[in-house]
């Protein structure tokens, strides 16, 4: 195994608040090869998109890391200055984020965005940069590039924005890209083409990627391996195929079950009971018990760590013989 | 027990009167809707699905009388929807839930508030004890306890907030319930919750539903019939079995292959190239013909009108000269 390029190692985020603070990530360990996806699901405030957020550094105060190292090629960049990591943004990690709208400045055409970014990074002029940015919108797959370079993100559809954001996001060539629901503010057609789109691109470049999700899916098409979140922590992580055919902690299961199927019609979906507990009313033990189909005593009182289950790693007793 | 005929809504976008004159520029028109027909027998489920801006929203906004239509009518059990609108005893027939459950309660109103207002209105029980017993049965209805009726809507995750816009609109007693994306905004394992409820509900009570979504596997689950929506018309309808089992139009069939594959059969997938285009200047003839594969010179000339095939209603001229 070559050495990962992205590793995390018990990350710990947490939130001051008036009554006591709240942590959101607790011990996220996680590694990711050159050229992987990996996937990252898990029902809203799972903590994935934080995960992703404290990777690039850009967890919102008065958040802060708290604990454990972020590694990108073996050096630590959850620590530098904010000079410093302002580089590795763009030139080494890209990030791409839900909505296309916010994410372009609605004030500079998409030439002047791209070309600023490719300047800031590359050793490019700015007529080379400018003939780079066009090669990049036509990779991915905006018609008629060199003249839509000189539009304003307005005049873009949701679709071809979303196009411009993953142009821009790695323009500068980064090994890692952090996707954060890259595609779910877009129509299932135009998420078909994006999914495409990503992967070719990964593929070609070599490029790593973190795809943060709640469609699972766009995982099943897309990612090598998947990590499952729930309250904050991973609790179970493994190879794509292992987690949508056979998972092995109860709340993947639960999970996937739950999912309705588009190739038949069923009495009863299988829903999970409840909803997940907020930060500030997280159960002892497993997180997962008050919820579990299969809770015994030990998930009332110790908390599972991620124990071999197999074919994936889960965070769950029932693994607890190996 | 509901029937639109030829229903059709138009939005003037037009600038401003005095900008138009001086560009010289005519006056523009979006057609949201553009001549949709559909029945609703009694206690079944029409589905309504489509990507956004296919005008899906602005039906279900036509058929409970929150928009005037600019053209054709509703039909609710046998009267014109306006004469049904005017009566209250007729009004509180029918009911719709919305798709963001955040958005829909007022956050100042205690719960049992929120679900009694329908049933002030209305005068369906009088006396504030027979209220607050009716509110709690229906809270027991949706699965959440009574005494929630004192908490406000803060207090409650996105699943169970949905359930008590489940208990509002069922608190005057309809038989007819508009769902607007009633599951989009919430997690997939509470989005399962709603929809089994919502179906135990049906059967319990007889309802009869319009179900708007955007997500085919939802509709796969909950519909009796299904129609396929594309800028503003409805390009096929047909009985879910059938429509899953045998899409006839090439955008039903385009909508099916791009929704990623959960078998992981590592099938190779052709996703519809381009986007939807604006209604504003909708293509002519088959508003699809930009995209569509089978696409000839007379679909870019010649609106296809739907046709029945079997059970099913196509909008198509491929399939319907059998080259589909």
């Amino acid at each position: 195994m070559t050495a990962p390029l992205l590793e995390v190692r018990n990350l710990r985020v947490e939130f001051p608040t008036r009554r006591g603070t709240l942590t959101a990530l607790h011990d996220v360990s996680l590694t990711i090869q050159p050229g992987e996806v990996l996937g990252m699901v898990g029902e809203s405030g799972a903590g994935k998109s934080m995960t992703g957020a404290a990777i690039i550094g850009l967890i919102e105060p008065p958040g802060r890391i708290a604990g454990g190292q972020v590694l990108l090629g073996g050096r630590r960049i959850d620590n530098l200055p904010y000079d410093q990591m302002r580089h590795v943004r763009g030139r080494q990690i890209g990030a791409i984020f839900q909505d296309p709208l916010t994410t372009l400045n609605p004030l500079y055409t998409v030439g002047r965005q791209l070309v600023e970014t490719i300047t800031t990074h590359l050793p490019l002029n700015p007529a080379q940069a400018r003939a780079r940015a066009i090669e990049w919108l036509e990779l991915v797959g905006i018609p008629a590039a060199s003249q839509r370079i000189d539009s304003y993100p307005h005049e873009f559809s949701g679709g071809m924005r979303q196009r411009v954001v993953i142009a821009l996001a790695l323009c500068a060539e980064p090994r890692l890209i952090i996707a954060d629901e890259p595609t779910t503010a877009l129509d299932v057609s135009i998420q078909a083409q994006v999914i495409a789109l990503l992967k070719r691109l990964a593929r070609e470049k070599g490029t790593a990627m973190l795809l943060v999700t709640h469609d699972m899916g766009v995982i099943a098409e897309t990612a090598d391996r998947v990590a499952v979140m729930y309250a904050g922590r991973i609790i179970e992580i493994g190879p794509v195929r292992q987690i949508v055919k056979h998972p092995r902690h109860p709340y993947t299961e639960g999970l996937m079950a739950s999912i309705p199927p588009l190739d038949r019609r069923v009495e009863r979906l299988a829903a999970i009971e409840g909803s997940m507990p907020r930060l500030s009313a997280i159960p002892p033990g497993c997180a997962y018990n008050p919820r579990c189909p299969k809770v015994f005593g030990r998930c009332l009182t110790e908390r599972p760590e991620l124990l071999d289950a197999g074919t994936t790693q889960a965070a769950c007793w029932l693994h607890a013989d190996g | 027990m509901l029937e639109a005929q030829d229903l059709a809504r138009y939005f003037d976008v037009s600038r401003p009167a005095l900008q138009r004159l001086l560009a010289r520029e005519p006056r523009r028109t979006l057609r949201a809707v553009d001549g949709v027909s559909f029945a609703i027998p009694k206690g079944q489920t029409l589905s309504l699905v489509g990507e956004s801006g296919c005008g899906k929203s602005t039906v279900a906004r036509l058929v409970v009388g929150l928009y005037p239509p600019s053209d054709g009518a509703v039909v609710f059990d046998g009267q014109p929807l306006s004469v049904a609108r005017a009566d209250p005893a007729q009004r509180q027939r029918m009911q719709m839930i919305f798709q963001d459950p955040y958005a829909s309660l007022n956050p100042r109103w205690r719960v049992r508030d929120i679900i009694a207002e329908p049933i002030r209105a209305f005068k369906l029980v009088e006396g504030k004890e027979a209220i607050l017993a009716r509110v709690g049965e229906l809270l027991t209805q949706v699965g959440l306890a009574p005494a929630d009726g004192e908490k406000f809507p803060h207090e409650f995750s996105g699943g169970q907030r949905q359930r008590i816009s489940i208990a509002r609109a069922l608190s005057s007693n309809p038989e007819f319930l508009v769902c607007d994306e009633p599951t989009s905004a919430l997690d997939v394992s509470v989005q399962a919750q709603i929809l089994n409820l919502m179906k135990e509900l049906q059967s319990r009570l007889g309802l009869t539903f319009l179900f708007i979504s955007h997500n085919l596997s939802v509709v796969r689950q909950v519909s009796d019939r299904v129609g396929v929506m594309y800028l503003g018309r409805i390009v096929e309808q047909a009985p879910a079995e059938t429509l899953f089992t045998a899409p006839r139009h090439p955008y039903t069939r385009a909508l099916m292959e791009a929704i990623p594959d959960l078998e992981m059969t590592g099938r190779a997938r052709t996703p519809v190239g381009g986007e939807v285009p604006s209604p504003i200047n909708p293509p002519s003839g088959c508003a699809f013909h930009p995209r569509c594969p089978l696409a000839n010179a007379r679909c870019k000339a010649e609106r296809p009108v739907a046709l029945a095939a079997g059970e099913s209603l196509v909008a198509c001229h491929a399939v319907e000269e059998g080259r589909g």
